[in-house]
């Protein structure tokens, strides 16, 4: 049955109507939690609010155990899923660069749309950092064209290259995130927080 | 509870678990319908190709990048199911934000910091963030939680990336934060 787009269940201008509505929930959620506030994300960095982190991996939870379920019961063909290639190199040089830019800027790409869809300033001059950024790289990307492409290894899954099942990875994935929970409403305690 | 009473509407924000459940359910739905994860830098990179290809219609043949980039996707470059899916994050952020009392217009800063201050780095940071979201093939969204959410490796490598750096780095703009 799914993915329905791939398995030609729905057309193509169907796909992008339900982009737009798939959108407007994940940008929701983002507003809703508080992720339009760089002060309320950056907390992460600091322990005085872990917002960031329970959402995020509670978020990437969820969804690995919906996929897995779904699987299971046939009613969705993972192999048609996309799963991100990787590329060693850029993706621990894209990720150290994107670091840099969260700390200074307080924002993701994401949660800076939501931020300046409810007035924000800083977060539309962070999208306007974005495009600046994204143009940089177009304009200079024959210098990084090697960095880029370097150390492919295709479209492995994290489970394969521990040698474990999805199964198994995704409960230690769970015991972790716990884990990490438990030490961020720790943190929570520990350090001053307020509201933003 | 009488907490939760005492704070500002403005202030008062769903419960982290809740709204991650529901981002994975989004997330779940999206890989569902579309046969893939959520993304916003994509959606920018659409628009700088195909502002790119309105100034030099010749760009995908001379421009390396636009040439990568016409390989990876075919038609026109706004006829992207992430560029809909972020004009949607726009409406549901609005629509959140004037529910919860949230529209105005303001530079959010610590109050140890200028308006400025906040600004320039918002910009530095967002110019970071635009170039390493190429080089990285994907942003928070599209390539840390939307990979970690199938497992793949280069995700879960990209999101030590960020947040380790963003830890790493984090006692040296302090003063912009705490």
């Amino acid at each position: 049955m799914g993915p329905l787009a791939p398995n030609g269940i729905i057309s193509e201008n169907t796909n992008f109507l339900l982009a737009f509505f798939i959108g407007i929930a994940f940008g929701w959620v983002l507003e809703s939690s508080g992720f339009s506030s760089s002060r309320k994300l950056a907390g992460q960095f600091y322990g005085y609010d872990t917002v960031v982190l329970k959402v995020f991996f509670t978020g990437a939870i969820t969804c690995m155990i919906g996929l897995l379920l779904m699987s299971l019961f046939g009613w969705i063909d993972l192999d048609l899923v996309y799963v991100n290639p990787t590329y060693l190199t850029s993706a621990i040089v894209g990720g150290v660069v994107m670091g840099a830019g969260f700390i200074m800027g307080g924002f993701c790409p994401g949660t800076s749309f939501t931020g300046a869809a409810i007035g924000k300033i800083d977060a539309m001059v962070f999208v306007g950092g974005l495009f600046i950024g994204i143009y940089g790289f177009a304009f200079t990307y024959p210098w990084w064209e090697k960095m880029y492409m370097a150390k492919y290894l295709g479209e492995p899954k994290i489970s394969q290259s521990l040698g474990m099942s999805d199964g198994i990875f995704g409960l230690l994935l769970i015991l972790v995130a716990l884990g990490m929970f438990v030490v961020a409403e720790w943190a929570e305690r520990k350090f001053p927080r307020e509201e933003y | 509870m009488s907490d939760i009473s005492k704070t500002e509407r403005s202030k008062r924000y769903l419960n982290p678990y809740l709204g991650g459940v529901l981002l994975g359910l989004v997330l779940l739905a999206a890989n569902f319908i579309a046969g893939r994860g959520l993304g916003a830098s994509g959606a920018i990179k659409s628009v700088v190709a195909t502002s790119i290809e309105v100034v030099d219609k010749n760009a995908v043949n001379t421009m390396p990048f636009m040439a990568e980039y016409a390989q990876s996707h075919s038609g026109s470059p706004m006829r992207s199911w992430l560029v809909f899916e972020m004009l949607g994050v726009l409406v549901g952020g609005f629509i959140s934000g004037a529910i919860a009392g949230r529209l105005k217009l303001k530079v959010e800063h610590s109050p140890k910091i200028t308006s400025r201050r906040r600004l320039v780095f918002a910009l530095i940071g967002g110019t970071l963030f635009g170039f390493g979201s190429q080089l990285g093939r994907g942003c928070t969204s599209g390539s840390a939680l939307s990979g970690m959410g199938v497992l793949s490796l280069g995700g879960f490598i990209t999101m030590v990336g960020i947040f380790g750096t963003a830890y790493a780095l984090a006692y040296f703009f302090r003063k912009n934060w705490i």
